[in-house]
């Protein structure tokens, strides 16, 4: 069993199981924080960002005037923005069977995968990861193709030039596998591949494993993955948490008794407090909006979005907001809003009682209803005349290098009334805002990640006690940041197997045993005999049927009786076939009935003088006689 | 305990099951391990609460989430009725129904529940109303389908049920349209559509009896697209109260309808209509013509019997049953041409108006039934939820076309039906890998190859493991059992000669083994051995020796028996 990792990052993991013949895919999960490096995507000109000037090498030797670009004392890439695909050379990804999702955020580089490596295989998901997954891809197809951009940069990739650019360019990672976005065409020819399940359905893979989503309670339908055989258990665990957010709480008790579970997406903001963010959040927001200014939160569109939401509703009378409407701008505001409240099997206790009043489980409707909150696919269009500020403004992309969150910085950016407050986890919130620096606007910096944190994990392993972890190699130290910090890593025993992008690790595990079905008849025909107390044994002589590895043992037919031909006595000469092995003769031998059987033997073999029985051994299995 | 339900057509105790089959002395708690309900028709989960709380029962009880939403609404309802209208006693109380349903645990399609050790169950989609499901019961290999109510043609607002080749050991199969085949959907609602149109085109009155949940929202849907498309301006009612509540159900449960739906439903929510709005008692006077959906669907009591008795006089009016009626109903009696109706306190009412039924009941027909049974291959038929004579029908019919057998058990019938499950055996990978490799990658249907092992039964595990192996294991020694074999032969030669002649023999008889002559005298064939000795008093009279192991006793016994026989003279 052998697991091939192709991300490095781990809350965006792509792994490769090898397991019984089956090849499974965990994730597929697109690295997009490579498009910091990138320029902003504008929706509406920009004079500042088309009048930056180019790179030229300090001694004037390189010029790449064309492909980058010197903004607030960074180089950026003039290109569309290129993303971090996962390792495709480490195996050949067409032999891939099943590919098993986790979570929303997990699939994004699902095209990538399904259309250009010869995948043939089904992809696994919830039915809220893909609706949801499917808003998250055309949002950032939209993004992508409303603003379009001939130029695409290479020549800054060359290993001799991108060693010799300034930081943080200089140390980018695998800028070679870095590829545009897909088009909807992809998109929905990946998302055609996808078959649903629910949480704690077993699926058969090709009568080998049977793999199976549980709750994670990160996001709508986001799960964690059990791949077993009747003897070996691998456990998934991707993006999991166990506050109290919107959706079903994290089925922790399945995960028990694995023989290797692999741990990826813990938090990635491990001493933040999501609580003590989100009260933050609220207060920054309030404290802009009292002061006549506009807010505007960088968000992905489905999500924590929600609990923002939530928190909002019931914050607001109290805060004293007045009227200040909330945006929600996005391609895909309605829908995410929609298909949020429809999913009621997937959420907490607590919203599921509400549906059964029947209600809506999430308050944004009611927001909605009384036009406290608006939602808008862009600025363009109705948006634009029916803008009033002081506003809260939700809108994507939280790398804020493309999508309408460009044009509110250019807006709002020179205006020190105004507040930007991020709470996605992805992306460092200095290296977003750089291509905008300086800045007049306040920034809050309140991430939230519900995901588990490392005194949480501990505890979790602990309870569900695997004999072996495997997690990225991040958490096996501190952040590089914060080295003094020993809790912020995983301390096991025995310690976990790290991997990093392109390893291969080999999983300690030794199969021992397959399940076979004895058929009634067969089972009908054994005679067990009882070798000690408390166990029997029984020789099985058994035809082998094995099909869609699924393994039967039927009793061995009787040969048919010979024909009454007249060449009977040639037949009788033909050799006999081999047949395999005897069953082995042990056991104590009854003694007195042997002595008897040999007696009557005896006389029976004494009338043929020419034939003798000889015993040759001390003990004697049974009374057969030779002829 | 497969759904609890309520016959629509008793007053008194035979309305509710005879729970005394499963026990004399009360509480079921110890003798259920669950209870499943298919879908929130009463039928299905009205009796409920009576056998939680009034006979008692604490285990648990599985159902999906918009059964678990709109069951109790409608058991409050049906307890209205019954004790707030009807005034009678001993009936379950509100409270009882709240407490009933605290014990309810809700499931997901597809999702496999464990209920204890042995016993999972597994929810399929039944597309009969909103959440109805079809349960599979699994014990080991053994298994049970319980289909509750379900319909194999999608419709406006669901899908089609749907399973998957699980190969039941017993199906249990609803079977109300056991003998009909309908005509095609689309006739029955053009003819629907026809007769509302002409009836509201001539001024007339159209009621139709409807069960607020389900086909009510199919024929709404039907009437507001054929509405909008025919641009007509006569009101169509819904009467209020649980109706408007129930498209709120629909709406948060659009997951369970049909794709279509599903689609398109960020754009426009089809349980958002334009055309139909809530009815007050008031309208029914109202002039000029109307279409009012009521309720209940049996024209039993309530608000439909109501509007029924004010319109029945008008022979312009229609009203349009759009599914069965249970004997005893107004409902049944109109529908067999009674034209006059005796009502409480000795009033006689004139029926005038049109009559008209049309079958929109969500139920599998004669067709529906076949094409599920080879959905899930069976092994067994139970048919139950229909009429005896029909069931007969279809019967014979299963067992004709699929040579599987049926039963039809009537009410406190018990039937046995004989399983015959293998036995799952751990087997040890070696001896599998070792047996695969010589089986080659395709079995020989002529020369199956038999292959051994041992079976050791130990602490309620079973494991196959090569003979080796198993004595290893259990610390036993192997016994080595041979037999030896003189046979007499006359043969004039040196015996060294007939060694040399049996060798050749055995060379020409024996292709495929191995034959070895050795110095030592020997032939060996495999692993048998065989020598030739002679006295001096009869040189000519060769006593050939044969011993070999067990492993080796076909081939032995053969050699035996071929020697014999003498050596050919030709050699």
């Amino acid at each position: 069993m052998k697991l091939y990792c192709l991300s490095g990052h781990p809350t965006l993991p792509c792994n490769v199981l090898k397991f019984k013949s089956t090849t499974i895919m965990l994730d597929c999960g697109l690295d997009i924080t490579s498009a910091l490096h990138f320029l902003p995507l504008p929706l509406v000109h920009s004079q500042r960002l088309s009048k930056l000037p180019g790179w030229v090498s300090k001694d004037g030797m390189i010029n790449l005037e064309k492909e980058l670009k010197e903004c607030a004392g960074r180089v950026f890439v003039d290109s569309l923005p290129e993303f971090c695909l996962p390792e495709k050379e480490l195996l050949d990804l067409s032999t891939v069977d099943v590919i098993l999702i986790s979570n929303y955020h997990c699939m994004m580089a699902l095209p990538y995968i399904t259309e250009h490596t010869g995948f043939t295989g089904t992809v696994y998901a919830t039915e809220p990861t893909l609706q949801i997954g499917r808003l998250l891809m055309e949002e950032f197809v939209n993004f992508m193709e409303r603003v379009p951009k001939a130029q695409s940069a290479t020549c800054w990739k060359s290993k001799e030039i991108q060693r010799l650019l300034p930081g943080p360019l200089k140390d980018a990672q695998e800028v070679w596998a870095w590829k545009r976005c897909y088009s909807m065409q992809e998109v929905n020819s990946a998302l055609s591949k996808v078959q649903l399940v629910g949480y704690s359905q077993k699926v058969e893979l090709f009568g080998a494993v049977q793999v199976t989503p549980l709750s994670s309670g990160y996001s709508l339908g986001s799960s964690n993955w059990i791949i077993q055989s009747h003897y070996e258990k691998v456990s998934y665990v991707s993006g999991s948490s166990l506050l109290t957010t919107h959706p079903q709480p994290m089925d922790q008790s399945s995960l028990k008794n694995s023989d290797v579970l692999i741990l990826t997406g813990l938090t990635q903001i491990p001493t933040a407090n999501p609580d003590g963010m989100l009260g933050e959040f609220c207060s920054n927001l309030a404290m802009t909006i009292r002061a006549g200014g506009n807010v505007l939160v960088p968000c992905h569109s489905s999500g924590v979005i929600y609990d923002l939401l939530e928190c909002l509703y019931q914050f607001m009378d109290s805060a004293n907001l007045g009227t200040a409407p909330f945006y929600f701008i996005s391609p895909v505001a309605n829908s995410s809003l929609e298909f949020s409240q429809i999913f009621a099997e997937w959420l907490c206790q607590n919203k599921q009682s509400k549906v059964y009043l029947p209600e809506p489980p999430f308050p944004h409707a009611e927001l909605v209803q009384t036009n406290k909150l608006k939602h808008y696919p862009s600025i363009h269009g109705d948006f634009s005349s029916e803008f009033r500020q002081p506003c809260v403004v939700f809108t994507g992309h939280p790398s804020l290098r493309f999508g309408d969150v460009v044009h509110f910085m250019e807006l709002w950016g020179k205006s020190s009334l105004n507040t930007i407050i991020f709470t996605e986890p992805d992306f460092a919130y200095l290296d977003a805002l750089a291509p905008y620096q300086p800045l007049a606007m306040k920034c809050v910096y309140c991430p939230i990640d519900t995901r588990l944190n490392f005194h949480q994990v501990s505890k979790l392993l602990k309870e569900v006690q695997p004999l072996h972890v495997v997690c990225p190699e991040q958490y096996t130290q501190p952040p590089p940041s914060q080295s003094h910090r020993s809790d912020l890593m995983l301390e096991l025993q025995p310690p976990p197997m790290a991997y990093r992008r392109c390893s291969v690790l080999g999983l300690p595990f030794r199969r021992r045993y397959e399940r076979i079905q004895i058929l009634p008849e067969l089972a009908k025909s054994l005679v067990p005999s009882e070798i000690k107390p408390g166990v029997s044994v029984a020789t099985v002589s058994a035809v082998l049927h094995s099909k869609d590895n699924k393994h039967v043992l039927q009793p061995v037919p009787k040969p048919a009786p010979a024909p009454p031909t007249k060449k009977r006595k040639r037949v009788q000469e033909e050799p006999p076939e081999r047949l395999g092995p005897k069953p082995l003769l042990s056991g104590a031998v009854p003694l007195e009935p042997f002595l008897a059987t040999l007696h009557k033997q005896n006389k029976w073999c004494s009338m043929l003088p020419q034939m003798r029985v000889r015993v040759s051994c001390k003990e004697i299995y049974g009374t057969k006689c030779s002829n | 305990m497969l759904d609890c339900g309520m016959h629509m057509g008793y007053n008194d105790d035979r309305r509710f099951p005879d729970f005394s089959y499963i026990t004399q002395n009360g509480r079921l708690t110890e003798f259920l391990d669950c209870v499943i309900i298919s879908h929130f028709h009463l039928d299905h989960c009205g009796a409920l609460p009576y056998m939680s709380e009034m006979v008692g029962y604490d285990g648990p009880i599985y159902m999906t989430h918009p059964t678990k939403a709109i069951c109790p609404i409608l058991l409050e309802d049906f307890r209205k009725i019954t004790v707030d209208k009807r005034g009678e006693t001993n009936f379950f109380t509100s409270q009882m129904i709240k407490d009933c349903m605290k014990k309810v645990v809700p499931i997901n399609l597809h999702q496999t529940v464990q209920v204890d050790d042995e016993l999972e169950i597994k929810a399929y989609y039944a597309g009969h109303v909103l959440g109805a499901a079809m349960v599979q019961i699994k014990v080991g290999a053994e298994s049970v389908v319980y289909t509750g109510d379900y319909n194999m043609t999608p419709d406006r607002h669901l899908g089609a049920a749907w399973i998957d080749k699980c190969r039941p050991d017993i199906l249990i199969s609803e079977s109300t349209y056991a003998t009909t085949i309908r005509d095609s959907k689309r006739c029955r609602e053009r003819d629907f559509l026809k007769k509302v149109h002409e009836s509201v085109e001539r001024g007339g009155k159209v009621l139709i009896p409807v069960f607020a949940l389900g086909r009510a929202q199919e024929l709404c849907i039907l009437l507001e697209t054929f509405w909008e498309r025919m641009n007509l301006k006569a009101p169509i009612y819904f009467s209020t109260g649980l109706t408007e509540k129930a498209n709120h159900y629909y709406k948060l449960f659009i997951t369970w309808t049909n794709q279509k739906i599903r689609k398109t439903f960020v754009q426009r929510n089809m349980f958002e209509f334009k055309h139909i709005k809530a009815f007050d008692r008031a309208y029914a006077d109202n002039p000029g013509p109307m279409v009012v959906f009521a309720t209940p669907g049996m024209l039993h009591a309530g608000q439909s019997l109501q509007i029924f008795k004010k319109w029945a006089g008008n022979e312009k009016n229609m009203v349009i049953m759009p599914g069965y009626c249970v004997q005893g109903t107004v409902g049944h009696k109109i529908l067999n041409g009674q034209k006059k109706l005796e009502m409480e306190g000795r009033a006689t009412l004139e029926v005038k108006l049109q009559v008209e039924y049309m079958s929109f009941s969500a139920h599998a027909d004669a067709k529906g039934i076949m094409q599920l049974i080879r959905m899930a291959e069976p092994r067994n038929i139970l048919l139950v939820h229909g009429e005896a004579k029909k069931m007969e029908f279809l019967k014979d019919k299963i067992e004709q076309e699929f040579s599987i057998s049926c039963f039809m058990p009537a009410n406190g019938e018990t039937t046995t039906v004989e399983t015959n499950p293998s036995v799952p055996v751990d087997i040890s990978l070696n001896l599998l890998k070792r047996e695969m490799a010589l089986g080659g990658p395709l079995p020989d249907p002529k020369k199956p190859r038999t292959m051994h092992g041992t079976l050791i039964m130990k602490d309620n595990s079973l494991r196959l493991v090569s003979g080796d192996q198993a004595l290893k294991e259990l610390g036993l020694s192997e016994h080595q059992l041979r037999f030896t074999c003189r046979v007499q032969l006359q043969d004039a030669h040196s015996d060294a000669d007939t060694l040399t002649r049996i060798y050749t023999h055995l060379k020409s008889v024996l292709k495929a083994y191995t034959i070895q002559h050795l110095p030592d005298g020997t032939v060996m064939v495999e692993s048998i051995v065989i020598k030739v000795s002679s006295t001096a008093e009869e040189p000519n009279v060769k006593v050939i020796l044969l011993s070999w192991s067990y492993q080796d006793e076909e081939l032995g016994s053969f050699l035996s028996t071929l020697l014999k026989k003498g050596l050919p003279a030709a050699l």
